[in-house]
């Protein structure tokens, strides 16, 4: 396993706080994410995991609290400006657009390195054409890393669980994210496929240098992967460390397993 | 057996990119086009059968061509970026009535100015080209509303541009260069010099533009763009979160929707009616690009021809068969039956086939690829 580069941060979550109506879903929550590394981030059903992803890519804007991105401190992350900043994710229940090809759909990751408009796509020549090559042969490489040769041609919907995880991942990919934001990437697998997917994650984090953050119930898997792992749990922060120190955390082991009163 | 494409290797992703990757299929399209634009006009120009009289092109081939046109226009918006709309023939009003404003001359006083805004007549063509552009700038207008609102209200909102557009051109006698019966009529069809007036000229013209504007179509939305479509429409949220901004996207789907549809108004008008009145581009056209979208197949350029021939062709076969089968109908029972019948075609072919004519054609290839020995 690859080691962090340096311990410069990409990623600072400050003092984050958010609510639906009367439900706290996080209660200043802060934490960082570090370049290079893979960072995991648990803790029981309804801990806020999801809620904080979608804080850092702009999709929920939180009530106070800042994130601090590549240096940049803001208030709240717009969605399109956490794409360009090189923030991509995948989701826990499949996004996919269910209509596409998967090629169409890991290509539609490319959206915002197409330099070529309206007019060149319609003539779909000369610098267009080139362009869709370019893009063309970058997302082969990402079905050629992943293994998805067979199935580039399939309309996703039609594909099993497990392959629509492997796409929505390419897509995510194709964009050359920076920080890489997965949602229980392993979610109903079984352990073949969740070995897979494990590669798959390890060898992205190596090859590419992507940083990754990742929810993760399996906690084998998480302790496999990660290098520091955070626990969440009624929206606040109850650990956070390497593996090894969360796994003995008294905290962490009472949000699991409940404690006697 | 012989739709096989066993043995044709691609060995570059541009073979593999084409629009029809299957030599077969290229085959096919081939000989289509050979029949429309060398075959059609021998036979209508020696009159042997079916051409013996100019009905085929006037009833069914013109016509066809026009609305495919607009189906595709419609197709993009609809099919491809998923935003309904019921406005599809106040498009196409917009395109008719600003090219026939364009081709007779722009004349606006303005007289707290004290100068006035003129515009030479233009050509045909140029009148025709930059009446979709100005259907396309009313279609960003009438698309900004999608930003916010979706699916059904959407509908709604996109049903007053089409009343509002027909009270306008009915109501406001600029439009009509004040004509007193509020009918038009188109200007000679000179390009270049060339006078397009026989029904043959008429459809070759037609043909031409639409082939056109047809591939150039298909070219966007196999591209970036249309991918940036489909993917507003299957999931706008992800889409947002990839990069895709759907401002950007779905007013360029209006602006490409509308151009479109507004140049096959402007040839509904000026090649196929001639003159008009705003009654024909009511409410009623609208419904019908759009059912020609849905039973063709949404999402599919070659779906709005097939939906286009489908609306077009039965209601006039099904007026047809009794006659020549010599069933003594009167005129008032046929037009019933043609409700009729057309109907419930319409209602089993979606509940057999929701996704259209596209979608059964993109099936039976498949069975054929192994027929007759499927495994």
């Amino acid at each position: 396993m690859r080691a962090p580069d340096t311990n410069e941060i990409l990623l600072q979550v400050e003092a984050v706080a958010l609510s639906f109506g009367g439900v706290r879903a996080l209660k200043d929550v802060s934490f960082n994410i570090r370049k290079g590394e893979i960072r995991a981030i648990i803790g029981p059903n309804g801990a806020g995991k999801t809620s904080m992803l979608n804080v850092v890519n702009g999709f929920y804007h939180p009530d106070h609290g800042t994130i601090t991105f590549k240096g940049r401190t803001r208030d709240k992350m717009q969605p399109f400006e956490a794409a360009r900043g090189g923030i991509a994710r995948t989701f826990q229940n499949v996004a996919l657009f269910k209509g596409m090809s998967a090629l169409d759909n890991i290509m539609a990751g490319r959206t915002l390195k197409v330099r070529r408009g309206l007019l060149w796509q319609v003539l779909r020549y000369g610098p267009a054409l080139r362009e869709e090559l370019e893009h063309r042969h970058r997302v082969e490489e990402i079905i050629d890393f992943l293994e998805i040769e067979a199935i580039r041609k399939v309309p996703v919907g039609r594909l099993p669980y497990g392959l629509q995880k492997r796409v929505e991942l390419g897509r995510a990919l194709a964009m050359e994210p920076e920080l890489l934001l997965l949602d229980e990437p392993m979610a109903g697998m079984n352990l073949e496929e969740k070995e897979d997917m494990s590669r798959f994650i390890v060898d992205v984090n190596n090859q590419y240098g992507t940083t990754i953050a990742l929810i993760e119930h399996d906690m084998a898997v998480v302790m496999d992967l990660s290098e520091s792992v955070a626990v969440l749990d009624h929206g606040v922060k109850i650990a956070d460390g390497t593996p090894d120190e969360v796994k003995n955390s008294q905290a962490v082991i009472e949000a699991y397993l409940g404690v006697a009163h | 057996m012989l739709y096989r494409e066993a043995g044709q290797f691609k060995t570059t992703y541009v073979e593999d990119m084409a629009i029809f990757p299957i030599r077969q299929d290229r085959i096919a399209l081939a000989v289509l086009l050979g029949i429309a634009f060398i075959g059609v006009p021998l036979l209508a120009t020696f009159h042997i059968w079916p051409f013996g009289s100019d009905y085929l092109l006037w009833a069914i081939l013109l016509p066809f061509l026009i609305l495919a046109l607009a189906a595709i226009g419609t197709n993009i918006l609809v099919g491809y970026c998923g935003q309904i709309s019921l406005g599809s023939g106040a498009f196409m009003a917009i395109g008719a009535y600003s090219a026939y404003k364009l081709v007779t001359g722009v004349h606006i006083p303005l007289a707290w100015l004290g100068c006035a805004i003129s515009i030479p007549p233009l050509s045909v063509l140029a009148s025709i080209l930059l009446g979709g552009l100005i259907a396309a700038g009313v279609g960003i207008l009438f698309g900004i509303p999608s930003l916010r609102i979706k699916g059904l209200y959407l509908a709604v909102a996109t049903l007053a541009a089409q009343f509002f557009f027909d009270w306008a051109f009915l109501r406001i006698p600029w439009f009509t260069n004040y004509a007193p019966s509020g009918s038009v009529n188109a200007p000679e069809l000179n390009f270049f010099g060339l006078i397009v007036q026989s029904p043959i000229e008429r459809y070759l013209l037609c043909l031409l533009l639409v082939t056109l504007m047809a591939l150039l179509a298909k070219n966007l939305v196999r591209g970036n763009l249309g991918r940036q479509w489909m993917a507003i429409r299957d999931m706008d949220i992800a889409a947002e979160l990839i990069g895709i901004r759907p401002l950007y996207a779905k007013l360029t789907a209006f602006a490409v929707s509308s151009f479109i549809i507004g140049v096959a108004g402007a040839l509904w008008a000026f090649v196929y009616l001639g003159s008009w009145e705003p009654l024909a581009f009511s409410i009623d056209r609208s419904l019908q690009l759009l059912f020609m979208v849905i039973i063709g197949g949404l999402g599919s350029i070659m779906g709005s021809f097939v939906g286009a021939a489908f609306i077009l062709i039965v209601p006039i076969m099904l007026n047809l068969i009794p006659a020549e089968l010599g069933v003594p109908l009167s005129t008032e029972t046929i037009a019933h039956f043609e409700f009729i019948i057309f109907g419930s075609l319409i209602c089993y072919l979606l509940i057999k086939e929701p996704h259209g004519f596209a979608r059964l054609i993109s099936i039976g290839k498949e069975k054929l690829r192994l027929w007759p020995f499927p495994y």
